[in-house]
């Protein structure tokens, strides 16, 4: 019976699948293995000799390199910062916020939906809010990487989709037993919504780890509040500019290139969440499965 | 006997001591949603009072209320700008792109992804498909550049296994750099996106594979004709969410990437505002541009909700 299973098309279709699976594989990867030999090569060598899996004339020197940068140092302290407390605060604020509009009795359930599920479909755009921003002395601000993005309709409403699927008897018995609207999200709700949570701290946690835009739009006049994924950014002009120029390194004989920074910076940008995220899938899948197919 | 009766005011009454008792017990969540309603104003609904900007000859040191109004005439300059145009055609056709390419990968990739049958084979390729998801658009655009290079992997493929006699220099010519969007996206979001397809390819049902099995089927035909038609729902309402998506193409890759050779081509919205905005300090032309875009958007979100609503029950909002 199994045997009979395979015909000459299931063999055809297995062939092409593993075909097709190895392609997609070495082209995922091949960039990434490849950034990682260059970080490690010595630049000037790396403009003459091809390096693809294995550096060949192998330095730390890129690295030092980038610590050596001013700009690397402050950047990765916001980075840290931005992503530590972004996350925790986007986290609480749109907890309460899904909470708040989940409560069947809420007085103003109705209305206060869909005063944000409007925020998600308009929105300022780049020049009113940048003015709106200057009015609040938002700009040159460390804030305003937290506080502009803390809420966000969508992951309040990722949020919220958990928590309807939450059986409201739990929430009744607390009230029966005397507690609060506060002590029932905090000691009843917030614990049952943990993989929710979860899901939403990782995306946040994301965003605010790659986010440049910000800095270069609101802080670009303040070195000492830049954030990493803008100097690598700064990085890769200059490396655009200066294809092939060599900077010589005071100690020793190696070189480092414009190029071959680049590729340490960047290795040690994605290092953090390349590490992380495989451990958080299970977190991610459900995320999407509630987010994406609303109602 | 008319005591009786109830007063349309006693009624009235009574729903407002019911309203007020049952505001007394929700004293938290009236007061978080209170804060959270200013929290929104200032930052969601404030900049949208900000397109008056578009209406005014705004000087920042002005302000709104002393800066000169104008009418349409920003709106009258937009339409007359050449490059406006172009950025918007760049907009709407690398938008557009992007969708159909992210939907026939997305699919396909969650397909055949989903026959491989070795479990750790499967979890391991699934694996290596998020991880381009997590990576900033910064260092993709990195990746990219070092990739399409002179020197790059991509030439060197070209130049030794198809027999190309030069490097082509692929950030210098028109035709390529729509492809070049387009297949960046591909690379960075497939196995992303696939997550929600594979998702729902658990959830069909195990006896239609067995039926096909007893009549004979191949894996192919099984993949055809039970799996694909099972996700029409799914990726119906995501194509309709993403509708709304077409004016979003991305920004970085358009940012870095592009430059003065290809600026026809490369140049998006998003970039023409911040050109204009931000660097020639025309806050009123690039908020036109930018409620230009905004109400194209809505338009076709709300086309997609029209069509869903016509075509089944599926309902974005």
């Amino acid at each position: 019976m199994k045997l009979k299973k395979y015909g000459p098309g299931d063999i055809i279709f297995e062939v092409f699948l593993i075909i097709f699976m190895v392609i997609f594989l070495a082209v995922t990867l091949y960039p990434i293995i490849n950034t990682l030999a260059l970080s490690f090569n010595d630049g000037f060598d790396a403009l003459v000799h091809k390096v693809h899996f294995i550096p060949h004339s192998p330095t730390l020197d890129n690295y030092k390199a980038v610590f050596a940068k001013e700009g690397y140092r402050f950047g990765a302290v916001n980075t840290v910062l931005r992503t530590l407390f972004g996350t925790l605060i986007s986290l609480v604020v749109n907890a309460i916020l899904a909470y708040v509009i989940s409560r069947k009795r809420f007085l103003f359930k109705k209305s206060f939906s869909l005063f944000w599920v409007i925020t998600m479909y308009v929105n300022g755009g780049l020049i009113p809010t940048y003015i709106t921003f200057q009015k609040l002395h938002l700009i040159n601000n460390f804030l305003v990487y937290i506080i502009p993005g803390a809420v966000s309709a969508f992951n309040m409403l990722v949020i919220r989709n958990y928590m309807n699927g939450i059986p409201e008897s739990l929430e009744e018995s607390a009230q029966i037993d005397g507690a609060g609207y506060f002590k029932i999200f905090y000691s009843i709700i917030s614990p049952l919504c943990k993989p929710v949570y979860a899901t939403i701290a990782l995306f946040v946690a994301v965003y605010q780890w790659n986010a440049w835009f910000d800095a270069m739009l609101y802080n670009k006049m303040r070195d000492n509040l830049t954030v990493l994924q803008y100097e690598l950014m700064k990085q890769l002009q200059t490396a655009m500019k200066s294809a092939g120029s060599v900077e010589g390194l005071k100690n020793g004989g190696t070189t480092i290139t414009p190029n071959s920074i680049r590729a340490a910076a960047t290795i040690l940008t994605m290092l953090p969440i390349i590490c992380i995220y495989p451990f958080l899938q299970r977190y991610f899948v459900t995320g999407l499965t509630i987010g994406g197919v609303k109602e | 006997m008319a005591s009786n009766t109830i007063k349309p005011e006693d009624l009235q009454a009574h729903k407002k001591v019911k309203f007020l008792d049952e505001a007394k017990r929700q004293p938290f969540l009236l007061i978080s949603s209170a804060l959270l309603l200013i929290y929104g104003i200032i930052f969601y609904y404030i900049p949208v009072i900000g397109w008056i900007t578009a209406f005014q000859d705004y000087k920042p040191a002005k302000g709104f209320f002393g800066s000169q109004w104008i009418g349409l005439e920003k709106f009258k300059k937009l339409f007359e700008n050449k490059t406006f145009y172009l950025a918007f055609r760049n907009t709407l056709a690398m938008g557009v792109i992007n969708l159909v390419f992210h939907f026939v990968t997305a699919i396909a990739f969650a397909l055949l992804l989903n026959e491989v049958r070795i479990f750790i084979a499967k979890k391991f390729i699934q694996t290596v498909s998020y991880m381009p998801h997590f990576l900033s658009w910064i260092i993709v655009t990195a990746i990219v550049r070092e990739v399409l290079s002179a020197d790059g992997i991509v030439n060197e493929f070209l130049m030794n296994v198809c027999g190309n006699e030069t490097a082509i220099d692929f950030f210098a010519v028109k035709g390529y750099f729509w492809w070049i969007v387009a297949f960046t996206n591909v690379w960075k979001e497939t196995g992303w996106n696939a997550i929600i397809y594979l998702a729902a390819i658990t959830a069909i049902d195990p006896s239609l594979y067995e039926a096909a099995d007893m009549d004979g089927a191949s894996r192919f035909q099984k993949m055809w004709y039970i799996t694909l038609p099972s996700l029409r729902p799914t990726i119906m309402i995501l194509l309709l969410i993403n509708i709304g998506n077409v004016l979003n193409a991305g920004f970085e890759l358009q940012y870095i990437l592009g430059n003065d050779v290809i600026s026809d081509v490369s140049k998006i919205l998003d970039v023409f505002i911040l050109d204009w905005g931000i660097s020639q300090f025309d806050f009123s032309l690039g908020t036109a541009a930018g409620i230009f875009k905004s109400v194209i958007a809505l338009i076709l979100v709300c086309l997609g909700n029209f069509i869903a609503k016509k075509t089944g029950d599926e309902r974005l909002f």
